[in-house]
């Protein structure tokens, strides 16, 4: 697994596939470009099957990809520009807008990562809660990555018993925290609220229900010789490759590399819980899908934990520096009223230093980079976006490609183009 | 685990619990084979760079709001609490490696850079490197010697500036068609 280095410059390692010199472009040899059989196609950026707005450059000789250039950027916003410019509390909403498909775990990586330089602990039943709702977003992420990329491989039906289940799951965190989307929902010290009443109920009869539509996509896709055919076999990656790509998640866990943040370094409560985590061989598209597929079935088994192992009691730190005082002291108390408007006008101030956090959300190790002068507001935020790393795979991937197949591998590294460009 | 033999070992430091290891951006490269050879750390998770200019000097991030609407430049009201440390240069560019071992390891890798000193690329290394080396030249304007396609990754080729960079103000870009031709 252990990438050797070679003498010979340029080459990364024996056996590699990564193109040479630029790993994430594929250039056409000079005597295939003369020979004036190579048609050149955009792809994108406005494609349907791009997941947003990505552009690829294509060479085709005939039906062969023999170039590939993938540019980003349509989408960049400054996020982590603007992050600066806001206080600690109200930054939080920025990085689930990110990527729209896994709001709450990059909500909690910001998070974590000032609860790490602030040194406060989370009640327990914060913290189960956080796993909860963010294995609920497993689920969820997953659920469109499975419709979309089965859509644009020609399976239209599961897009809609896609989208039907996920509506479920979005049901369950309007429950919780008043939207849908973007729920901003995990509060430096804890959650913003208690759990509402009639969440657990909700939310059991959704884990109780999942595991058997699972099973009905199972039977749409897992023997189904278009997809069998469309997927096999496409889109290798090596173990090494992956690695050397910086590849996590699902991609590098296909790939054959038993990798996952959850059981290497557990955070939340996940040290106390039991599930596996798959792990296919072949690096292809179809290994990804299974991956995916098995994940959610692993995700309603940490839900179902969670259900009962939710400990009660507060759901946020009582650090009256850091958390808003409860709404009925501030009629009674001076102080409480003192806390509420520093905290709401001024925020709190985060100690000096620099912390990388990273948790392993439904595309991979999502990692977030943060330093702070000691004042009111971050200095500088980093996201390590996993889409954005994935994208740098396509070449890869793409070596000896069919133009066909650029669809199933694009959809099969999972990228949204919100986190890619930032 | 010790960074003893590190090539250009300036200093380590533990700070909530990450280890950091300054190196001498001369010898970047040979840092980051001693690490990923000898040490495991096969895995290059993110690169950043950050920029330090106006640190510890009040709050260089915030803005008054005035009645003619929002002064961008203007110093911030939130002042800090005490001055932060003086930081060795104006840019640091940190590389977060990852050893993929039971119990996994997480280091630091950092150099310190002036405005237009160039760094060398690791892309040799870790191939990943590719677009965040692109990422740190486009956002932040670190030249990376040796990179093969150092071109802009996210802003458009002909854009000017460095986005990220503290003297870029926020908001610094001209709005069109806003009627104040």
């Amino acid at each position: 697994m252990a990438v050797v280095a070679r003498n010979q410059p340029g080459v990364i390692y024996e056996g590699t596939r990564i193109p040479s010199p630029i790993p994430s472009m594929l250039v056409v040899p000079p005597e295939v470009r003369e020979s004036d059989d190579i048609l050149t196609v955009n792809f994108g950026p406005n494609h349907p099957s791009t997941h947003g707005v990505l552009r690829l450059v294509v060479d085709l000789d005939g039906e062969d990809v023999v170039g590939l250039n993938a540019l980003v950027g349509y989408l960049h916003t400054g996020f982590e520009k603007n992050m600066e410019h806001k206080t600690w509390w109200k930054a939080i909403t920025y990085p689930e807008r990110i990527d729209y498909l896994a709001f709450q775990a990059n909500e909690y990586a910001f998070v974590a990562a000032i609860e790490k330089l602030l040194d406060i602990e989370t009640p327990p039943k914060a913290t189960w809660m956080r796993t909860l709702l963010l294995e609920l977003n497993r689920i969820h992420s997953h659920l469109i990555w499975l419709g979309t990329a089965a859509l644009e491989l020609g399976a239209i039906s599961l897009l809609w018993y896609c989208f039907n289940a996920r509506d479920l799951v979005l049901d369950l965190f309007e429950l919780v925290g008043g939207t849908r989307m973007h729920t901003r929902y995990f509060q430096a010290g804890g959650l913003a609220e208690d759990v509402p009443r009639g969440f657990f109920t909700e939310c059991r009869k959704f884990a109780d229900t999942f595991p058997s539509t699972i099973d009905q996509y199972e039977t749409l896709l897992t023997n189904q010789k278009i997809w069998l055919e469309r997927t096999k076999g496409i889109g290798l990656l090596s173990a090494a490759d992956a690695i050397a790509l910086g590849q996590s998640g699902p991609v590098l866990r296909a790939s054959g590399v038993d990798w996952d943040l959850r059981k290497a370094e557990p955070y939340l409560a996940y040290g106390e819980l039991d599930f596996d985590v798959p792990v296919y061989e072949n690096g292809d598209v179809y290994d990804r899908y299974l991956i995916r597929v098995d994940e959610m079935r692993e995700s309603v088994r940490i839900v179902d934990q969670c259900l009962e192992g939710m400990p009660s009691g507060p759901w946020i730190t009582d650090d009256r520096k850091v958390v808003l005082p409860p709404r009925h002291e501030l009629h009674t108390s001076m102080e409480s009223l003192i806390h509420h408007f520093k905290i709401v006008t001024e925020g709190y101030r985060v100690p000096e230093g620099e912390v990388y956090v990273t948790v392993e959300s439904p595309r991979g190790e999502f990692g977030c980079y943060v330093v702070s002068d000691g004042g009111p507001k971050p200095w500088r935020v980093k996201f390590r976006a996993p889409s954005f790393v994935a994208l740098e795979a396509t070449a890869t991937c793409m070596t000896d490609a069919l133009v066909a197949d650029m669809i199933a591998i694009v959809g099969s590294l999972d990228t949204v183009m919100g986190e890619v460009d930032r | 685990m010790t960074f003893d033999g590190l090539p250009g070992l300036v200093e380590a430091r533990e700070s909530f619990g990450e280890t950091t290891l300054v190196v001498d951006p001369a010898r970047l490269v040979e840092a980051a084979r001693h690490l990923r050879d000898e040490l495991g750390f096969s895995f290059l998770s993110d690169i950043t760079p950050t920029d330090y200019l106006g640190w510890g000097e009040g709050s260089a991030a915030g803005y008054y709001g005035t009645a003619s609407g929002r002064d961008i430049n203007a110093p911030g009201s939130q002042a800090l609490a005490r001055t932060p440390a003086p930081k060795p240069k104006r840019f640091s560019m940190s590389y977060h490696l990852l050893a993929l071992t039971s119990p996994p390891a997480r280091v630091r890798l950092q150099v310190w850079l002036d405005d237009g000193e160039p760094v060398p690329s690791v892309i040799e290394v870790w191939p990943t490197a590719d677009w965040h080396e692109r990422e740190a030249w486009d956002m932040m304007g670190i030249p990376v010697t040796g990179h093969p396609n150092l071109v802009r990754i996210l802003m458009d080729d002909d854009w000017d500036g460095h986005p990220l960079r503290k003297d870029y103000p926020i908001g610094g870009e001209p709005v069109r068609f806003s009627g104040e031709e």
